[in-house]
């Protein structure tokens, strides 16, 4: 295979869910290499990370994420995509801590204090990921404690906070305004399906995204 | 007391009950506090809720089991008291109920991904097992399966009920609206893979709960009478999606407004009509008022 035709091999395989060549998943790419084996050769015959990680895995990545705001696809075809990004990325962990590739910057995320849920907030960890950024994922049930260590150990990241439950939307108020008193100068980002721009106004955060796919938007123009 | 099915088959329509979550909170339940641990600490107020049910014209009520798995009672530290829990909650129920009303034992999702490999099929089938097994020795006679949206989690869960039980079984699944007018669960699940998956793994009545409010329901009982026009149909519609103003929960349609698409609901085929969050026993008297009209 010469390189493009690795790269668009590896694209569909994050694309469609392929992890390795044991992977049951998809059914139509049976037996066939997957994104771990094709990130390997792609190394191996000299494809640089910087090109792999552009060219095949954020190309990829953007498609799912589109695809998933059309409701074209559901919860679990984005995480088993996800799941072969993070197969791939981990070839490419080497040439990030080198600082062979150079990352778009840092996203902290986590779910406020009081809500477990976190479907949504990994979907969007996972594409901001895939969209070229490092990514530290505070888990669920995130006081505002815990974010300011977190953005004390890394200043210069932006700052995304969901919420799934309206009782926790003021919990969400008062780390926003606790972190904002310390750092007014972070990015804060919000989203999850009762938030709304009217709240981001509010609460005094600078951004909020519906979906994924505008939450890289809103990062991406702030690194551009 | 003739099983639901029976009632259905004979031509009535009947009608269940509303929230409880949301009316347990306004009885003093903390955020963060284990909703089912209640059954245990407070079940004078639990009682409570399944009394104003009744009253307000409920054919049939839920309990208060919900988050009962040994899953999610795990972020409390009961997950060994999963029985226990269950077993109370529908001793509350049917001492309301009496003998000629329903107690469907509520059994909700444990919020683990199998496909993720978060938990095995056989964990889960052990923890729905559990659950079935306390609710019926407290009480139940039906048990419902509740918002659902993955059909593997729902197949554990039906399973573990009529493997384990002899409870009738009921599975209700959660669905949101595409663009184009069809409707899928979050996992990608259409009313019409619910029926048969729900049909194969043993449930006897299937349908919808939660959601975005009564009138979405009307779409997806007719996604499901498609398919399937002899299965008993029941619907627990929130009162709207819940929304945030000045601090405060609210669920912004009224009884009235609510009440108004029952008849179509009963046209598109749902045999059994309850509510949801946000739904209150004024919800529901409405809606059984109207179901009595209809059966005139
Ligand atoms: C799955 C689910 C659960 C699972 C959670 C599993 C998990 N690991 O996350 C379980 C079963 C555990 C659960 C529990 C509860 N739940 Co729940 N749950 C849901 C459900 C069905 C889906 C949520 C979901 O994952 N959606 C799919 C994802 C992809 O969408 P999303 O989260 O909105 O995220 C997208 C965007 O919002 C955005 N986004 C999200 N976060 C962020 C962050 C940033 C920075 C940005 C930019 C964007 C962004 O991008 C995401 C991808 O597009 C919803 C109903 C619904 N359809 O929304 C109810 C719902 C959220 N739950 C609800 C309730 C009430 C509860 C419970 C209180 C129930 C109970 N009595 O036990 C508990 C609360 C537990 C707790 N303390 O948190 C209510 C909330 C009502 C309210 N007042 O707000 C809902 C709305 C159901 C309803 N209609 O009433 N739940
Ligand atoms: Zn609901």
């Amino acid at each position: 295979m010469d390189k493009n035709e690795l790269l668009t091999k590896l694209a569909e395989c994050v694309e469609f869910g392929k992890v390795n060549k044991a992977a049951p998943y998809p059914p139509t790419m049976k037996g066939q290499d997957g994104a771990d084996e094709l990130t390997k050769q792609a190394l191996e015959i000299g494809i640089k990370p910087v090109d792999i990680l552009n060219d095949a895995l954020i190309f990829a990545m953007d498609k799912v994420g589109e695809k998933f705001t059309q409701k074209k696809i559901f919860v679990p075809q984005m995480l088993i995509s996800a799941k072969a990004m993070n197969v791939a990325m981990e070839h490419l962990k080497p040439f990030f801590q080198s600082g062979e590739v150079k990352r778009k910057g840092k996203f902290i995320i986590g779910t406020v204090s009081g809500d477990l849920h976190d479907i949504g907030k990994n979907l969007v960890a996972m594409i901001v990921e895939g969209a070229g950024w490092e990514v530290i994922d505070l888990g669920v049930d995130v006081d505002a404690a815990k974010f300011i260590v977190a953005i004390n150990e890394n200043p210069d990241a932006v700052v995304g906070l969901s919420a799934l439950l309206t009782t926790t939307m003021p919990n969400m108020q008062k780390i926003a305004a606790e972190i904002k008193s310390q750092f007014p100068d972070v990015k804060l980002v919000i989203g999850g399906a009762p938030v709304n721009d009217e709240f981001r106004d509010e609460i005094g955060a600078d951004g909020y995204s519906p979906d994924p796919q505008s939450a890289v938007a809103y990062l991406n123009a702030l690194v551009a | 007391m003739k099983t639901i099915t029976q009632a259905i088959r004979s031509g009535n329509v009947m009608v269940s009950d509303g929230a409880w979550g949301t009316f347990l909170q306004q009885m003093g339940l903390q955020p963060g506090e284990c909703t089912e641990s209640w059954n245990l600490k407070h079940p004078d107020r639990v009682l409570k809720i399944a009394q104003s049910y009744i009253d307000a014209g409920s054919d049939m009520i839920e309990t208060n089991s919900f988050g009962g798995n040994a899953f999610k009672l795990s972020m409390f530290g009961l997950e060994d008291k999963s029985f226990e829990i269950n077993e109370a909650a529908a001793r509350i129920s049917r001492q309301v109920a009496g003998d000629n009303k329903h107690v469907l034992g509520s059994i909700g999702p444990t919020g683990k991904i199998l496909m993720m490999g978060d938990v095995t099929y056989d964990q889960l089938y052990e923890a729905f097992k559990t659950q079935a097994m306390g609710l019926e020795a407290g009480g139940a006679n039906a048990l419902v399966v509740e918002t659902m949206t993955d059909i593997e989690e729902a197949t554990a869960a039906v399973k573990a009920c009529r493997e384990n039980t002899s409870s009738e079984v009921i599975c209700t699944m959660t669905f949101d609206k595409s663009p184009d007018g069809s409707f899928f669960t979050m996992m990608g699940v259409s009313p019409a893979d619910m029926v048969a998956a729900m049909l194969d793994a043993g449930a006897t009545i299937i349908g919808a709960n939660c959601g975005n409010g009564m009138e979405n329901m009307i779409g997806v009982v007719k996604e499901i009478r498609a398919i399937d026009a002899e299965i008993p149909v029941l619907v627990h519609a929130n009162a709207g999606a819940p929304v945030y103003k000045n601090g405060e929960t609210v669920f912004l349609e009224t009884p009235d407004e609510m009440a108004k698409f029952v008849k179509l609901l009963v046209n598109a085929g749902a045999n059994i009509i309850g509510g949801c969050c946000g739904t209150t026993p004024d919800h529901i008297k409405k809606i059984a008022e109207i179901v009595k009209s209809l059966k005139k």
